[in-house]
């Protein structure tokens, strides 16, 4: 290959789609188009982020984590806290609850170094199960159980002017999207360089990105740092628009929802948390308004059939019809 | 102080019985099933039902609450599991997390979700007084018996394992299930066998922790993490390491919940992750990962 073809291909895996950019367009339509529903699409906006942000660990390095909801309960209670004892300006306290969410992350990064999938599961799993307990029992800081009420914010400063939030949770909506959309920029740039491709080329092969010189336990410890700072901010965003942090922020069933929404999604390319979030909602809502108490043994069917034909295989519609060879080595 | 001991004893062992089948699936066939917790939920039911709705005596309901368990086991590793055997880890965590889900719900459903309520039996009740006023050790008798049945459970568990014409056989399958299958041994089979008695232990578990552990629907959720913690604390080469762990775990948890209320359950994790950076294949693996 020449080096102008090279370049040229490069080149080609950094350039705009033209459904991203749809999607882009899509997502500004929709607060103007369906403000009616802004709070449904609130929660789907962080749940999207949310979902971005165990991509990065997940689908680019290749971790497996069943605790990623201790990065989203610390940066809601980081930024209810701010709000609450120090300052209620909205994007001071998403920056400070990032930077925690963050450096909390950077010291996680150095458990889930070594060891198996299952020693990664049961470190992310206990860390998250840590914070709950935490979050239990320091109860005159977080409020225990009863959850942490009472978080006034300011309104939001933009350049179009001072918002404040609405009971409609138009601003919120908009104030989500807007954080989602700048996150979401700056992962597309992060995995598109360099240092995006060495993740996956130790997610795909660990022993041998390692041999060719690529710094593996460093790289974890940087993604894995992003992808906590991008968490801790949709914690900080469900904390800020909802005025509340409860332990469910840190419950287990978070950490469950965000890795169904990626396998909905797909993983690996950034959007799937984006379309798993959408759909994920959307089927929530739905079975939820059908059957109120018991949607959770829907969400399990899914998941176990989804599981038992392959899950690669919702993303290709052509494939269903086709006989499924098996992965049998 | 002893009586703390005592009854840590009774929990770790108690866990135990609970674990090992998951340490078996785990460790020997590498699928991780986080829906372990399921069949311990559903011998803890089989046990309680019969004994509320029927009337059995408790002693009764246990075998019943292990064939009960073994029978699903057996039949869900034959029709779900099997294909899942050779998927990537993720796919197992979520189709056993969907089935946790769905036994949660299912479970509210059709029994309810208060918590249920054994009574046990008159001469399993109260406790014996031994020693002194400096030295009083209370033995309760239940725990006691919970004792001697996991004892007696470990030790049959232990000589299968190592002794018998079984245990050889499937320890050949998991070291190489196509050169076992080359030799004639029937692997699926092996392999649903020991599903079925690894499920069946944790329903007898369940029937036996009922009244110590609780029994509501959400039980696999709630100590899902405690069985992963046995099993990746202890290490899932050798049945021993889990036994440790479980007297380990059941030891610092009644201990910790007893001098640290405040602290609660969060010794456990930490102690957990702490041992998992420093060892991360269990403390009594021996040999390195594969």
């Amino acid at each position: 290959m020449s080096v102008r073809s090279v370049r040229n291909s490069l080149k080609q895996a950094t350039a705009w789609r033209w459904w991203e950019v749809a999607l882009l367009m899509a997502a500004a339509a929709s607060w103007f188009l369906l403000g009616k529903h802004a709070l449904l699409l609130n929660e789907i906006a962080i749940l999207a982020l949310f979902a971005v942000s165990l991509d990065l660990v997940l689908g680019y390095a290749g971790i497996v984590s069943l605790g990623h909801a201790a990065f989203f309960g610390v940066g809601a209670y980081s930024a209810a806290l701010f709000a609450k004892h120090v300052m209620p300006d909205p994007w001071l306290g998403l920056a400070l609850a990032m930077a925690i969410s963050a450096a909390f992350g950077a010291l996680c990064s150095l458990l889930i170094l070594r060891g198996s999938d299952l020693t990664r599961l049961m470190v992310t799993l206990g860390v998250a199960s840590i914070l709950y307990e935490l979050a239990n029992k320091l109860s005159d800081i977080t409020g225990g159980a009863d959850g942490l009420q009472g978080v006034v914010m300011a309104p939001l400063i933009t350049p179009f002017g001072r918002f404040d939030f609405d009971l409609q949770g138009r601003v919120a909506f908009g104030y989500s999207l807007t954080v989602l959309v700048v996150l979401l920029l700056v992962a597309r740039k992060l995995v598109q360089s360099p240092f995006g491709v060495s993740l996956k080329a130790l997610r795909d092969n660990r022993l041998r990105a390692a041999s060719i010189g690529l710094s593996v336990n460093a790289r974890i410890a940087a993604v894995y740092t992003v992808a906590a700072a991008l968490a801790g901010a949709a914690g900080a965003l469900t904390a800020q628009t909802s005025g509340f942090a409860s332990l469910d922020v840190l419950d287990f069933h978070r950490s469950a929802d965000v890795l169904l929404v990626l396998v909905i999604g797909g993983t690996g390319y950034l959007y799937g948390g984006i379309f798993g979030a959408i759909a994920l909602k959307l089927l929530h809502d739905w079975i939820a308004a059908w059957t109120p108490q018991y949607w959770t043994f829907w969400i399990g069917l899914f998941l176990v059939v989804l599981m038992l034909v392959g899950r690669e295989r919702l993303l290709k519609p052509w494939t269903w019809m086709r006989r499924y060879k098996g992965s049998q080595p | 102080m002893l009586t703390l001991l005592f009854d840590g004893v009774a929990y770790g062992m108690l866990l135990f019985v609970l674990a090992v089948g998951l340490a078996v699936t785990l460790g020997l066939m590498n699928f991780i099933n986080l829906a372990h917790g399921a069949f311990a939920m559903a011998g803890g039911y089989t046990t309680v039902l019969l004994m509320n709705k029927m009337g059995v005596p408790f002693l009764a309901t246990l075998p019943i609450a292990f064939i009960v368990s073994a029978a699903a086991g057996a039949l869900l590793e034959r029709t779900l599991y099997r294909p899942m055997y050779a998927k990537p880890h993720l796919d197992q965590v979520l189709f056993s997390i969907g089935l946790v889900f769905m036994t949660v719900a299912g479970v509210d459903y059709f029994i309810g979700s208060q918590q249920q309520i054994m009574q046990l039996p008159s001469y399993l009740q109260g406790r014996f007084d031994l020693g002194a006023a400096s030295e009083y050790i209370g033995i309760g008798k239940y725990r006691l018996f919970i004792i001697v049945v996991c004892a007696v459970l470990t030790v049959v568990l232990q000589a299968v394992l190592s002794r018998s014409r079984f245990g050889s056989r499937l320890r050949a399958a998991v070291d190489d299930p196509r050169v076992a299958s080359g030799l004639g041994i029937d692997v699926n089979r092996v392999f649903l066998l020991t599903f079925a008695v690894g499920s069946g232990l944790a329903g007898l578990g369940g029937a036996l922790g009922a009244e110590i552990l609780g029994l509501d629907p959400t039980f696999p959720l709630k100590f899902m993490i405690y069985f992963l913690i046995v099993v990746s604390v202890g290490g899932t080469t050798t049945i021993t390491g889990p036994l440790l762990a479980a007297l380990l775990l059941g030891i610092a948890d009644v201990a910790g919940k007893y001098y640290v209320p405040k602290l609660g359950a969060f010794i456990v994790y930490a102690l957990m992750i702490l041992i998992l950076v420093w060892r991360p294949q269990g403390l009594f693996a021996r040999g390195a990962a594969k």
